[in-house]
């Protein structure tokens, strides 16, 4: 039977070896590539037409840009307009990670925490330097709450700075545990369906429920990191 | 959808009616908690992340300190106590369902206004 962690290993396609690093066009990255040409594809051939009244490829596009335009708008609020396409972009690259990932034999690039982790440094570092450019030093501000006693500092402070640099760290690991777990499940599942023979049936059951659970969760875990990006831009450039 | 009854209106004004109700929606941004409308184990896993990463960040700052300034490991058992009560502060939040912004008083009154707001 198949090893239920098999699914993520990394394997390179074409090793390459620059200066002692490794950069090889993995697996993985075949997948980022593949998912990068499906959304350009989409999204480009679909509003192709320009029609005032839109067929059913561009409203579908339609929909996609509709939905996340009025994230940042009630989450960001109008300033937030010029980070539309960098929203719109982790979006759809991690919706379309996740997606993808739910087909047989893909590799689900989001199965793993560096990439999910390196999306949330992006987004922590840019609304760092977002919120120090708005606001300059004043943004320390933020990690001091109005109207405590200033002898709370020495505890506040630190809490509050820790409770902020955890983000990416909870961003990320939430992506990645997600998606990792719904695939072991659905593997395990898979191999009791083979070893019980006629009594398969029963996992099987349970594994069809699971594969629209995971379609649900796919979408939920793409909307939630982009949600949670705007909550974080919003700060950096609002600061209550 | 469209009302058939009503008389269509030409699409010259159209941009401008577009604005005015944009405008009246821009006006407020609503503020949202990625917690509060997924499923019970959404907010399991978000509990058990926050809580992780909160230690997690702690100790890597406090071992990273320790390191800078060579005073292993009282930055690093100081900063352990205050990553577990940033980690307990963010369950506190997910599980009150307060928004993700940074402050826990302020989000505790924002959500304080919004139920006046509500009710």
């Amino acid at each position: 039977m198949a090893n239920p962690v098999e699914q993520f290993k990394i394997q390179p396609l074409v090793p390459l070896e620059v200066g002692g690093v490794n950069l090889s066009f993995t697996n993985s990255a075949l997948f980022m590539v593949v998912s990068i040409v499906l959304v350009t594809a989409f999204l480009t051939l679909s509003v192709r037409g320009r029609a005032l009244v839109p067929g059913r490829w561009q409203s579908m596009a339609e929909i996609f840009y509709e939905f996340v335009a009025n994230m940042i708008r009630d989450n960001v609020g109008s300033e937030g307009r010029k980070y539309f396409p960098f929203i719109f972009s982790l979006f759809m690259f991690v919706l379309f990670g996740n997606l993808l990932g739910m087909i047989p034999y893909t590799f689900t690039y989001t199965s793993h925490i560096i990439v999910t982790f390196g999306l949330a440094v992006v987004v922590f570092v840019g609304v760092t330097i977002i919120g120090f450019a708005r606001h300059g030093v004043g943004y320390l501000r933020m990690f001091f709450p109005h109207g405590a006693p200033l002898a709370t500092a020495v505890i506040l402070v630190p809490i509050e700075l820790i409770s902020y640099c955890s983000r990416p760290f909870s961003l990320a690991i939430r992506l990645f545990a997600n998606m990792t777990v719904g695939h072991i499940i659905l593997k395990v599942m898979a191999g009791f369906v083979v070893a019980l023979g006629v009594f398969g049936i029963v996992p099987m059951a349970f594994l069809a429920g699971v594969t629209i659970l995971e379609f649900g969760i796919a979408v939920l875990q793409a909307y939630v990191f982009a949600i949670l990006s705007c909550i974080y831009l919003h700060d950096a450039i609002h600061m209550h | 959808m469209t009302d058939e009854s009503r008389e269509p209106r030409p699409l010259d004004d159209l941009d401008a009616r577009l604005r005015a109700a944009r405008g009246q929606r821009e006006s407020e941004t609503r503020r949202e908690t990625a917690g509060r409308s997924s499923t019970g184990m959404g907010l399991g896993f978000r509990i058990a992340t926050e809580l992780v990463a909160g230690i997690a960040v702690g100790t890597l700052i406090g071992y990273a300190l320790d390191g800078w300034l060579g005073s292993r490991p009282w930055f690093m058992v100081v900063f352990l106590f205050l990553g577990a009560a940033a980690g307990t502060m963010n369950v506190y939040r997910a599980a009150k369902g307060l928004d993700d912004s940074v402050g826990l008083g302020e989000a505790q009154r924002r959500k304080e206004r919004d139920r006046t707001n509500d009710s």
